[in-house]
């Protein structure tokens, strides 16, 4: 590794065009969002340059705080139900026989790669009183009427789930894959069962990567907009639909700000945890 | 365990698949409204996406948007990623992480952050302020792909070329860049998939006067439903699926998702 | 102890999809013996072996063990100990961890698994190690671990699947004779798969000879050296001179325009004859008429404790004949010589 050569005079020039791209418009907005964050709005539309503190008072407020704290709550969740339904599917798919594993993995990526609007356009569909689960359940004869389950937390979690699931997989799947069989046949050897080895071996083995997983799905699930302004009721909202709503069309530009370094704080923490945990990991294998 | 295995895969294929089926039946609907079972079969919803302007230039600013910026993005990653691993920089690191950032951190960060951008710049509301802002975004994507894609070429490849009497520009042009080109691919096609879908950055930075089609599906949804919006899904899920099945079948699905295949193909090899 | 462990295998072959790993295997195998499935890489030895351990369905045939069919039983239920190629030690647990795994999963008390532990880390030789992590154990360390964690439940089969594979030359010819010690010790049934044939011979009681899914050969050590059945066995097993010729009547074989003496050999078909270059004899002057191809040395070479020398006799390939420095002939390349083969070093081999 250390053996490669010093950089050259061509290749720093070749590095310049990236480096300045991501200076200009991705270093540099966070610096106009910090001082965004202490201008002044103006009723009716923009903001003005100033020094007050009246958006950050806002964000540490009793309201905005227990919003926020909603928004963890309900990420966190789907962040446990994603990594207790994907850890074991993905242990599975990593031992299937090579046309199910691609096929499955095909589906996965579809789902990853749906816009959210559609996703929640989907379930929302799904859930719904016009031609959804119930009514289904109505032409077979289960259930007498049709019945709307949303909007509603649960309506929420579900679609959230079905976001971050794909991701959960994707993150959970190079380790996974690369477990050696052997370690669990030799399980078996000694006597474990296959679930007796998913419990005594793979999980304990793959705990840092069940633990990267599962806050990565959360710093997902933080950022979503559209599933919980789709399929959820106003209680039911996260921090990114208030950051949006308050920055679309310049209604409160300072006071998005400052909600939105707030949560890049939050999640740079989750992802700084995440990659000492994973190098632990690779250090451990 | 078997048992558990089966309940456990079909449930999730079920929850995977479910929204799509449902989302199809209800594009075939003959009715405006939507019903189950359906009335009647009918393409009527998809002739619309074709012939209603509202759509298609909607559809066709989604397609500009997604081109471009996923050429961007890799126009971006690719001197990173190959500078970042060929060559012994100092600050390695720290790049690469700025590089990954953007799409670690949650989407409405990095929609914010252009929006108070160009609007500080006075240029507002135009095409190319979503082209740059997905590009940014999604450069992650191609960095990712093209720096596995470094990691893995033999850097005993290069040096035959060297020995062989070609300088270090025609080295990369002749020998790297072909070794590349494939995870480039990925990476933008990768890009490409997630900016068509893309909604919050393409809303924030331009959506009063820009209307891609996620955008203008949501508009519609809140105007009340038209079946046309699940014609839609319909196209872009069929997008999806069929970059993705390229993908497994012309280039290698299972290492760019970081599997080790020695270890996967072990029982037919033995 | 009792010998237990003795296994029969009936029909068994394997199919992945369009390849035949394993094509009709019928094995007697002895209780309290160690077995080596010895072959190269792709002939079946290590899917058969797993097919014995139950990692492994057979597509057809069945196994039995001390007189129990067992084919149908997955593996952590038949009392088995295998140390892997890989090893497959738990990364997430201690050198002590890991050996009383097996215990531990079957419920038996802490005190007993320390005491099992400590006996099982004397036998090897790793006392004061039970609280290290893999990650700090050498190569060697490891290798022991796995087969004290093979070994702790006292399983009626120890399999052992190339399991000094990843270790230098030195340290593998060391723990050769560890592991034969201490199965003769343990007098436990062991089967172990090696593509090594100097690890076949220097472990085994008996050898299973394989290729192509197939069993060529099984037979003691020696025997199987001496006495190749196949001109595989011959070449795979150490290095030969095959001669090829026809039979000449009743225990006469003519190769090219000789005559050879060699005991067994009857009516008129193709005969293949081979013989070790330390049983060949290198004779100067004029090739007697019985039992001598005349050539010409083509190449020398001295490996100190032996020498060897090439020659050619008009056959497909050199002849290679051995021996010690003593007997060392002054011989030098060009030269006209004849090889002598005499009748009792003669082994007529199935081509």
């Amino acid at each position: 590794m250390s053996d490669r050569p010093r950089p050259t005079r061509g290749a720093y020039a070749v590095l310049a065009f990236p480096v300045a791209m991501l200076s200009v418009f991705f270093l540099s907005p966070f610096f106009i969002m910090l001082a965004a964050s202490f201008y002044r709005r103006i009723e009716g539309g923009f903001y003005e340059p100033a020094f007050v503190l009246d958006s950050w008072r806002r964000v540490f407020s009793d309201v905005f705080l227990e919003r926020a704290g909603f928004s963890i709550w309900i990420s966190l969740l789907a962040g446990a139900v994603c990594i207790a339904v994907a850890f074991p599917f993905t242990y599975f798919l990593t031992r299937m026989r090579r046309r199910p594993h691609v096929s499955l993995l095909v589906l996965v990526l579809s789902a990853l790669s749906l816009s959210e609007v559609i996703v929640g356009f989907a379930w929302s569909v799904l859930l719904g009183r016009a031609a959804g689960i119930s009514n289904i359940l109505v032409w077979l004869g289960v259930m007498g009427e049709p019945v709307a389950y949303q909007p509603g937390f649960v309506a929420v979690l579900l679609g959230l789930c079905y976001i971050a699931f794909p991701y959960c997989v994707l993150t959970l799947y190079p380790q996974l894959s690369r477990l050696d069989r052997e370690v669990t046949e030799a399980a078996q050897t000694l006597g474990a069962s296959p679930w007796r080895t998913f419990r005594t071996v793979v999980v304990p083995i793959m705990r840092p990567t069940i633990v990267a997983g599962f806050l990565l799905v959360f710093v997902f699930t933080l950022g979503s907009y559209l599933i919980a302004a789709i399929l959820g009721r106003p209680e039911h909202w996260t921090l990114s639909v208030f950051i949006s709503d308050q920055a679309s069309f310049n209604a409160n530009v300072p006071f998005a700000s400052a909600m939105a370094l707030l949560l890049t704080v939050a999640s740079l923490a989750v992802v700084g945890l995440v990659t000492v945990v994973e190098s632990r990991t690779r250090r451990a294998a | 365990m078997r048992v558990l295995r089966g309940a456990l895969t079909a449930l999730v294929v079920g929850f995977l698949v479910a929204p799509l089926v449902i989302v199809l039946i209800v594009s075939f609907n003959e009715n405006r409204y939507m019903d189950f079972p359906p009335q009647g079969l009918s393409l009527h919803w998809y002739a619309e996406l074709w012939n209603d302007p509202g759509w298609r230039s909607a559809i066709e600013r989604s397609l500009l948007i997604a081109t471009t910026s996923a050429l961007l993005a890799v126009a971006i990653a690719t001197p990173m990623a190959y500078v970042l691993r060929a060559y012994h920089v100092r600050l390695a690191p720290l790049l690469y992480a700025v590089g990954i950032l953007p799409f670690m951190l949650p989407p409405v960060i990095s929609a914010l952050g252009a929006q108070v951008f160009w609007n500080a710049t006075g240029h507002i509301y135009r095409i190319e302020n979503v082209i740059v802002a997905h590009a940014i975004f999604f450069s992650t994507l191609p960095l990712i792909t093209i720096s596995l894609a470094m990691e893995q070429l033999d850097p005993s490849l290069p040096e035959a070329a060297q020995t062989l009497g070609a300088s270090p520009r025609t080295t990369f042009r002749t020998v790297t860049l072909p070794l590349l080109l494939p995870s480039m691919i990925t990476g933008y096609a990768a890009a490409f998939v997630l900016s068509l879908n893309e909604y919050i950055i393409a809303y924030l930075v331009a959506g009063f006067t820009v209307e891609t089609l996620p955008i203008k599906i949501f508009n519609s949804l809140r105007y009340g439903f038209t079946p046309t919006i699940a014609a839609v899904a319909v196209v872009f899920i069929l997008i999806a699926a069929t970059v993705f099945s390229l993908f497994a079948l012309y280039g290698n699905l299972l290492r760019f998702l970081g599997a080790d295949e020695s270890v996967l193909e072990k029982p037919e090899a033995r | 102890m009792t010998a237990r462990g003795g296994l029969r295998l009936e029909g068994l072959v394997k199919r992945f999809g369009e390849v035949l790993a394993v094509d009709g295997v019928d094995l007697e195998l002895p209780a309290g013996k160690l077995i080596s499935f010895l072959g190269p890489s792709g002939c079946g030895k290590t899917t058969l072996l797993r097919m014995i351990a139950g990692l492994e369905r057979p597509t057809a045939g069945r196994v039995h063990l001390d007189g129990e069919d067992i084919t149908d039983r997955p593996p952590h239920t038949r009392d088995i100990g295998m140390v892997f190629q890989s090893l497959a030690l738990f990364p997430h647990l201690t050198v002590a961890g890991n050996i009383g795994y097996g215990l531990r999963i079957r419920g038996v008390p802490g005190e007993r698994v320390d005491a099992r532990v400590r006996e099982l880390l004397d036998l090897v030789s790793l006392s004061g190690l039970a609280d290290r992590r893999i990650q700090q154990l050498s190569g060697g360390q490891r290798q022991r671990v796995a087969t004290a964690r093979a070994l702790a439940l006292e399983p009626r089969l120890f399999l052992l699947d190339e399991p000094l594979s990843a270790l230098d030359a030195n340290l593998r010819e060391q723990l050769q004779v560890e592991l034969r010690l201490l199965q003769q010790k343990l007098g436990i049934t062991t089967i172990m798969v090696t593509h090594d044939q100097r690890e076949a011979m220097t472990m085994s009681d008996l050898v299973v000879v394989m290729r192509a899914g197939r069993v060529e050969q099984v037979g003691e050590p020696l025997q199987v050296y001496r006495r190749p059945a196949t001109a595989f066995v011959a070449s795979f097993i150490g290095t030969t001179n095959l001669l090829r010729g026809r039979a000449a009547g009743r225990d006469l074989v003519r190769i090219g325009d000789r005559t050879f003496e060699v005991a067994g050999v009857s009516g008129d078909g193709e005969v293949v004859l081979s013989v070790r270059p330390e049983e060949a004899r290198l004779l100067l002057g004029e090739a007697p008429d019985g039992n001598a191809l005349p050539g010409t040395v083509v190449f020398v070479r001295d490996l100190g404790e032996m020498f060897e020398c090439y020659v050619d006799c008009g056959l497909d390939q050199h002849v290679i004949v051995a021996g010690s420095p003593r007997e060392r002939l002054a011989v030098s390349q060009g030269q006209p010589v004849a090889v002598g083969f005499p009748p009792d070093v003669c082994v007529v081999v199935r081509p």
